[in-house]
């Protein structure tokens, strides 16, 4: 019998696949691992402390920093919370604004994922082709915001600017477009004999383990369980909406995938919707203070990011800024499942497994 | 008697050694102009296929010195040796895999007149050195003293034993229809029709025997980025990362060569009874068909994405193997009955 000792080995911070500044201290055995833990911190810029400090509106953009990815969502969980405790109502042309910025903002995501998911199983190409068109919803946003990442675009209380001229037209031509190339992506990843070998049956794990792990968006919705936030608790203007929830069976890789993938399918139904709906004109910004105070008390709004369930909590004694203020960050929650579901598993399905979480470590760290 | 026998049988002298030189440097020129401009024909091709450019800064707007930027630069790196690496391993390693892909060259014969050594078990010699090989990048993965580095070496011995059966096997088919393993005699045989039309289960095996054999992906698990960083090199450095680099294209010039040998008739032209077998027409037709293979490869690279470990084995073990045995069984059959 040969004599084998485990090895303790250190993927990341610096490993070309965590995603950022993750780092997984593991315990392997040949390629199995025994234990993982993870190890988080690395970005961490204490936001919600920071936030202490500033005005409502000064944390927009500290917002913008944590979940780069769908930098929209996290602006709207913001001055939807600080709205919330002041009662603004906004006008309707500002909510149409929102939601496309933030539909766009969830395919961006969702692209991002898609490429990088697949970088990670070891196919370069597709990485490219999604970053095509995340290209062309980035160049949008950025007429729209005048950023590219962290866009800062909405207030309490509304928007920043309209639309420059022309952009809804281009954003209608971009529906077409990108359902096109989703039916490449499909054709191009969905049906390769490689990846779904490598995907089917990889971390699986029930709706009970994923409700015990307070799992959300398509890590949760894997499984089967029919929640996502824009139906079932819905905010801004999502219930004029008709859109499906898109949920898998098994709670294996492959149906985070195809939940993902579907999910850029139903964002574009809502942009089309959108445009049917949206008055030609009107107004970006409700009638608000110029200095934005929320009145004493508390509250806690959650809304659905593209990684899940993003909620934020304000606590305000009246002030020009929070007391304190809390996000839940959907990425820290989701990570939560790792070492449980790499238990066993082998140096390759690691890399399938925390691709398939989706975490973005801005998000992680706070 | 060819002439190469007749100075191989002549007594040693200053001539005949200035000619070993001579042919010598001509075959490493040939293998290494031909790794510099596929590094660059690689990446223009996978540029046109991933929506990207390419090189076009460096020798012109098509990069054509690119590659060689590239290994000037390796060579002016600095040498870094990690402290506690293994020394001597570490620095035999590199050499250790190149050595081998250079030997297998000198087997191949490109076109009637043009081979080096006219060997009876040219195939046999091919097969066997390219598996040495293994033992340099094994020798690199533990030599490093890095884990990364550790498991490549590991897997890439785990990938060895699982294709190099398949491979070896699939080849039997064309062994029997030749009975031959010269590789001079297995052209000549395809001289009215090229293997791949009698031995099309053969050519998908090889081939993906061969792309396993070349480290490339779908199969390119030793040096893995995503999973190992940069797998069994990871430590190594400037020149010493240019060897298994180099290596690496090397045997993509070699197998792509072996494939046009072995299924495509080498040098004889692609439509029989044309009768288009002229004196230069030989490298003409070796080279269109060597050029396919090698963009059939970088064509597989960019499209598809990486196998596990543990599928690789199934894989070599469970479908390869047993249908390249079955395609013996085949093949003696119709070489039995109908030729």
């Amino acid at each position: 019998m040969l004599r084998t000792e485990e090895m303790l080995l250190n993927v990341g911070p610096q490993h070309p696949s965590t995603h950022g500044v993750f780092r997984l201290v593991i315990k392997i055995d040949g390629e199995i691992i025994k234990e993982a833990t993870p190890v988080i911190g690395y970005l961490h810029r204490g936001t919600e402390k920071l936030a202490e400090d500033l005005t409502y509106t000064q944390i927009i953009p500290y917002t913008d920093r944590m979940d780069y990815l769908a930098a929209m969502t996290n602006n709207y969980v913001l001055c939807h919370a600080v709205e919330t405790m002041m009662g603004v109502e906004l006008p309707d042309y500002a909510e149409y604004l929102r939601v496309l910025a933030m539909e766009l903002g969830r395919i961006a995501s969702h692209l991002v994922w898609f490429g990088t998911y697949l970088l990670d199983i070891g196919a370069v190409s597709p990485f490219l082709y999604a970053f095509r068109e995340r290209e062309r919803i980035i160049n949008l946003l950025n007429e729209l915001s005048g950023g590219r990442l962290t866009f800062n675009y909405m207030r309490v209380g509304g928007v920043k600017w309209d639309a420059p001229g022309g952009w809804f037209d281009r954003v209608q031509e971009f529906v077409p477009y990108m359902r096109e190339q989703l039916a490449g992506y499909h054709d191009l990843v969905g049906g390769n004999e490689i990846f779904l070998s490598r995907v089917k049956g990889v971390g699986v794990y029930s709706q009970e383990t994923a409700l015990q792990y307070s799992l959300s968006g398509a890590n949760l919705r894997c499984t089967g369980v029919d929640w996502d936030l824009r139906k079932h608790e819905p905010y801004s203007l999502y219930e004029r909406f008709d859109f499906k929830v898109i949920t898998g069976e098994t709670g294996d890789a492959w149906d985070r995938f195809k939940c993902r993938m579907g999910e850029i399918e139903e964002s574009l139904k809502i942009i089309e919707q959108t445009f049917d709906q949206m008055p030609a004109e009107g107004k970006t910004m409700a009638k608000v203070p110029r200095m934005i105070k929320a009145p004493p008390g508390e509250a806690y709004v959650r809304i659905e990011s593209p990684r899940g369930e993003i909620g934020c909590y304000i606590n305000s004694d009246g002030k020009k800024e929070p007391y304190r203020m809390k996000f839940r960050r959907p990425s820290f929650y989701n990570l939560q499942i790792l070492p449980k579901l790499l238990e066993g598993e082998n140096m390759a399905n690691l890399i399938t497994i925390l691709g398939g979480v989706d975490i973005v470590l801005g998000e992680v760290d706070g | 008697m060819s002439w190469i026998d007749q100075l191989l049988q002549s007594p040693p002298g200053w001539s005949n050694f200035l000619t070993f030189m001579a042919l010598g440097s001509m075959m490493l020129t040939i293998t290494l102009g031909f790794v510099t401009y596929a590094i660059l024909a690689e990446r223009k091709i996978m540029g046109a296929m991933q929506l990207r450019h390419g090189p076009n800064q460096v020798g012109g707007r098509f990069g054509l010195l690119q590659t060689v930027a590239d290994i000037l630069k390796l060579l002016l790196k600095e040498d870094i040796r990690p402290a506690h690496a293994d020394r001597a391993l570490f620095i035999i390693a590199p050499i250790l895999t190149y050595v081998p892909a250079f030997l297998v060259i000198a087997v191949l014969p490109f076109t009637e007149a043009f081979h080096f050594a006219d060997i009876g078990i040219g195939l046999l010699y091919y097969i066997a050195i390219s598996g040495l090989s293994t033992i340099g990048i094994v020798t690199a993965g533990w030599a490093s003293n890095n884990k990364y580095a550790l498991m490549g070496g590991m897997r890439a011995a785990a990938q060895m034993i699982s294709y190099e059966i398949p491979l070896v096997m699939s080849v039997v088919g064309i062994i029997l229809f030749t009975g031959s393993l010269n590789l001079i005699d297995i052209v000549n045989a395809q001289e009215s029709l090229a293997f791949i039309f009698l031995q099309p289960i053969a050519f998908l095996i090889f081939f993906i025997a061969g792309t396993a054999e070349l480290n490339r992906t779908p199969f390119d698990l030793p040096e893995a980025e995503s999973e190992l960083v940069a797998g069994y090199h990871v430590e190594y450095s400037g020149f010493r990362f240019a060897f298994f680099m180099l290596s690496e294209y090397v045997y993509l010039f070699a197998i792509s060569a072996l494939i046009t040998i072995l299924f495509l008739g080498g040098w004889h032209d692609p439509i029989p009874y044309l009768e288009l077998d002229g004196p230069g027409l030989g490298a003409i037709w070796f080279s269109l068909k060597f050029i396919g293979v090698v963009f059939l490869f970088i064509w597989v690279r960019v499209s598809f994405p990486r196998l596990r470990a543990d599928q690789l084995m199934e894989f070599g073990w469970k479908v390869l193997l047993p249908v390249a045995l079955a395609n013996i069984f085949v093949s003696a059959v119709i070489k039995e009955f109908f030729f």
